[in-house]
């Protein structure tokens, strides 16, 4: 692009939105300079802020028009760089579009902008007695946006899902300005499932500005245990008993001895400091329904042996059970002054062996890695903690978690369960699939938007990388507003 | 139809098919074949490609040949206590793993835990370029790449031929039974509805079904069978009407004839279509306008879809109702057809056309499944 075509494009941008919201300069850009993934770093050409489902049309058209990659943010809580900025690109800023359209109690569903916070859509549909079910930990600040980019889960996906299995309807803007509706407000569908195609498609497809959401009827009570084992192995094998016994439990969670430590500092949950392995089981239901479930996990997980087991006496005590399982991850943060999630996933039953090879990886590497995991759905989160001001720790780092990545695919797992390929996977992608999957892949993209306009140089394997910089909390993690899981 | 139909034993030889073919068109366990045979195809079948591959019960996680019959899938799993909770249809009837992804249905199961596009974790397939592709991950949860094991699901054979598919699987219920009231107005059906599904038990299906003396609203409650009677009682507490209750072996063919359509005449066409509580008006009206309000018909799923016998001698007038689906923004798939029936599997209304038009592109560029529906 020349001088006087880029001087054009912005000029063109302003006229639409006007000077207050069009970004451009180091300054009032900083803050967008990256998402979660602190350790890329890009500066994009301007930033916009939005109002409206014509504005997000217009500014994609004008993109279009002039050849300039663009990419949605919403909170940018990626953990995984995929709300990095493309170089010289256009970020638009989707916060402000965050309007709860409707919600309809008879529909159980929710129409919302894609800027609505995750947990706003909880909060709106409280007064029907329903609630909106996937619930990442930074749902106090990532957008509706965000996590159906990312399909993104949180601790109580077993039963229920994750985003897209509560994603009905969108209204999508393509790569080239063209907007369409896709899905509905019915469960069912006739067609090839195109809703399901857009969500997880890390912002590659466009833009979505409209999406219906699923409501689920508030569970009207839970049971929670928590039971502490002298090994991980053990609390492993307590995870495998559940399930054979036929129970569908809403939540398993592990931690290992460090994310204990680390969170028992943090927020005094109560954890027993000694436990190698502490495993959280929750039913949740009706009443009678949970009554009888309870008894039969009492019954298997007291075969397993547990040397402690507690059973949440009222809602606040529920509370903190998992005030410290949520917090433990910017608890072991403490511990380090930088580190990396990752969130590949095994088969369950491998979940054992995986962690006892993390355990010799890190030894190896002589970096310590902590573990939180949810065990139900064998989603693994090690957290690597490292010191970026020493030098070499963050390329010893790096190829751990590589390591640790191919071992998931190794045992038959996948590189992401819920942070999604981003900027930082892309060089395992082609480990997990093969060359032809992969090629079946990129010709949807490239049918889609053969400028590769849309969020250019992610999850894709080939596309070129920005430097590296480095691992540091995300300012709002660093606040003390969200915490990682 | 072109000749005999080709009965490949391998995805390789799926891919050779493919690659030879101008015009090719996958078919399962399709007893029917009228309603979307295509002039000029190449048919093949994939009966052959046939076998459970790996079944890990402690991963909730199955994976099977694309023409398996899914009657042999539920078996295996019914004998670890473990089923589909999508609630396959036309089980009975001979329906194949590879046919009831391409078909995307489910049965009024679904309700409780979600359809086939929620339970479907991985496909292997041949696109039209005769290249097998793989999507998704055999395990229960995964974020890598295009979610492609969703875009097949629905693709009528229009995206790729499957030969392989991983879906996650849950533990059966250990008891379930179903409460029924008889002969309900539609709008009094479906208050009552809400009111149940608004309420704390937690329900496997909820259909209404159009009889002679108006709609029998029919609630199946399942879990643990310490807690069953307690909670059919809370249920049927808050439908404070006479209610008859099917349990055992009854509730368990009662559902079972559901989901093979043992309600329509084996000469109607079955058309299903999505539906909420509240576009179920606009459905009724659309029959009414047609003279058609004595089909048999069931809303199901919690009244998330609608399932419609339409009648073999009124076949002419399927143009009619698509002119109408589509004025009332409503969409049917044909899931079962006698012969005649027209070739055309959906009717109504369209959303997505050009990203589908794009995706179609893709992944079958000379147009070798054709550009059907
Ligand atoms: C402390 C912490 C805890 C976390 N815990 C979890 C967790 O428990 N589970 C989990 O899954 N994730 C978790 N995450 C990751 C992150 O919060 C999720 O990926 C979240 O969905 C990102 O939302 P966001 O609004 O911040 O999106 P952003 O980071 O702004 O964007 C993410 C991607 O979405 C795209 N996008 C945004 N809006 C749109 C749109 N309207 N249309 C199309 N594409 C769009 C962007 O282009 C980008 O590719 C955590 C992150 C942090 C920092
Ligand atoms: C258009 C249509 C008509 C139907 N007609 C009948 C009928 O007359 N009688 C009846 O009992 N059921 C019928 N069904 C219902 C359908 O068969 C059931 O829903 C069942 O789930 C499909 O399984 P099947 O193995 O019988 O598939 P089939 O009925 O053989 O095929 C259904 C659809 O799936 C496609 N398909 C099948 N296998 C594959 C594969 N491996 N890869 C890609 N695509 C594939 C076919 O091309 C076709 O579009 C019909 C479904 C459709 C979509």
């Amino acid at each position: 692009m020349t001088t006087t075509d880029a001087a054009d494009f912005l000029d063109a941008l302003t006229r639409r939105l006007g000077p207050d919201r069009v970004l451009t300069g180091a300054a009032p850009m900083a803050a967008y300079e990256s998402d979660a993934l602190t350790a890329f770093r890009a500066r994009p050409r301007a930033v916009v802020l939005v109002d409206s489902a014509e504005e997000v049309v217009d500014v994609v058209r004008l993109c279009a028009g002039a050849n300039v990659p663009f990419l949605a943010r919403g909170s940018g809580t990626s953990l995984s760089g995929g709300s990095l900025p493309v170089h010289d690109g256009v970020v638009i800023a989707m916060n402000r579009l965050n309007r709860i359209l409707e919600v309809d109690p008879v529909r159980r569903t929710a129409v919302v902008e894609p800027g609505v916070v995750n947990l706003a859509v909880s909060d709106a549909a409280e007064p029907y007695g329903l609630y909106y079910s996937p619930d990442p930990s930074s749902q106090s600040v990532c957008t509706i946006g965000g996590n159906l980019a990312f399909n993104s889960g949180g601790a109580h996906c077993l039963k229920y899902g994750m985003t897209s299995n509560h994603v009905l309807g969108l209204e999508v803007v393509l790569p080239d300005g063209e907007v369409i509706e896709i899905g509905g407000d019915s469960l069912e569908g006739v067609g090839p499932d195109l809703v399901g195609l857009f969500v997880g498609s890390e912002g590659l497809f466009g833009i979505a500005t409209k999406i219906t959401l699923r409501l689920l009827p508030k569970p009207e009570t839970y049971f929670t245990l928590l039971a502490a084992y002298d090994s991980l192995a053990a609390a492993g094998e307590a995870v495998a008993a559940v399930v054979a016994s036929g129970l569908l439990p809403g939540a398993m969670e592990i931690m290992d001895n460090l994310a204990i430590e680390a969170a028992e500092a943090a927020v005094g949950a109560g954890y027993p400091l000694d436990a190698e392995g502490l495993l959280i089981v929750e039913l949740e239901g009706e009443e009678q329904q949970v009554a009888a479930e309870s008894e039969l996990l009492l019954e298997v997980v007291r075969k397993s042996k547990p040397y402690l087991e507690h059973i949440a006496s009222d809602p606040d005590d529920r509370m903190r059970i998992w005030k410290g399982r949520k917090s433990a991850f910017s608890a072991v943060g403490r511990l380090s002054p930088d580190y990396i999630v990752q969130d590949g996933v095994v088969p369950r039953s491998r979940l054992g062996e995986a962690l006892t090879k993390i355990q010799h990886l890190g030894e190896e590497h002589g970096i310590r890695v902590a573990n939180v995991f949810h065990a139900g759905d064998g989603n693994l989160h090690p957290l690597i903690l490292f010191d970026g001001r020493v030098e070499g720790e963050l390329e010893r780092a790096e190829e751990l978690a590589g390591e640790i990545l191919r071992l998931c695919i190794d045992l038959g797992g996948s590189i992401t369960g819920e942070h999604g390929v981003g900027m930082e996977k892309r060089q395992y992608l082609g480990e997990m699939f093969g060359e032809a999957d992969l090629d079946a892949m990129r010709r949807i993209r490239m049918a889609i938007d053969p400028g590769e306009l849309a969020n250019r140089g992610k999850m894709f394997p080939d596309a070129e990388a920005p430097a590296l910089l480095s691992h540091a909390p995300h300012p709002l993690e660093a606040a003390g507003v969200i915490s990682r899981e | 139809m072109k000749g005999a139909p080709s009965r490949p034993g391998s995805a390789a030889e799926v891919a050779e098919a493919v690659r030879g073919a101008e015009l090719v068109l996958p078919r399962g366990g399709g007893t029917k074949p009228a309603l979307w045979s295509v002039e000029g195809a190449d048919v093949l079948d994939l009966s052959t490609l046939s076998g459970i591959t790996e079944y890990l019960p402690s991963e909730y996680t199955v994976t099977a040949l694309a023409g398996t019959p899914l009657a042999e899938v539920e078996a295996r799993l019914a004998a670890e206590g473990q089923y589909l909770p999508f609630d396959p249809l036309l089980v009975a009837a001979g329906s194949t793993v590879g046919g009831a992804v391409a078909a995307g249905a489910n049965g009024p199961g679904r309700l409780r835990y979600g359809g086939l596009r929620d339970f479907l974790l991985a496909v292997t397939f041949i696109d039209g370029r005769g290249e097998i592709v793989r999507g998704g991950a055999r395990v229960v949860k995964n974020a890598a790449g295009f979610d492609l094991p969703k875009l097949m699901v629905g693709s009528l054979g229009r995206l790729g031929v499957l030969t392989e598919c991983t879906f996650k699987v849950f533990p059966h219920p250990e008891s379930c039974a179903t409460l029924r009231v008889a002969g309900m107005a539609l709008d009094e059906a479906i208050e009552a509805a809400g009111r149940v599904g608004a309420g704390a038990v937690e329900i496997e299906c909820l259909d209404l079904v159009h009889g002679l003396a108006g709609w029998d609203l029919e609630i199946r409650i399942g879990g643990r069978s310490f807690a069953l009677d307690a909670r059919l009682k809370r249920a049927a507490d808050l439908l404070d009407t006479d209610v008859a209750t099917l349990s055992g072996d009854a509730d368990v063919t009662h559902w079972r004839t559901r989901r093979e359509f043992g309600w329509a005449s084996p000469d109607t066409s079955v058309l299903k279509l999505p539906l909420t509580p509240a576009t179920a008006g606009a459905l009724e009206q659309v029959l009414a306008d047609l003279d058609a309000s004595q089909v048999a018909r069931v809303y199901s799923a919690g009244i998330q879809q609608a399932f419609v016998a339409w009648p073999a001698e009124r076949v002419a007038d399927l143009p009619a109702l698509d002119h109408a689906l589509t004025q009332s923004k409503l969409t049917a798939l044909a899931l079962r057809a006698p012969a005649g029936a027209g070739n055309q599997p959906v009717l109504g209304y369209r959303t997505g056309g050009e990203l589908l038009r794009r995706v179609e592109q893709a992944l079958d560029p000379a147009g070798r499944f054709g550009r059907r529906a």
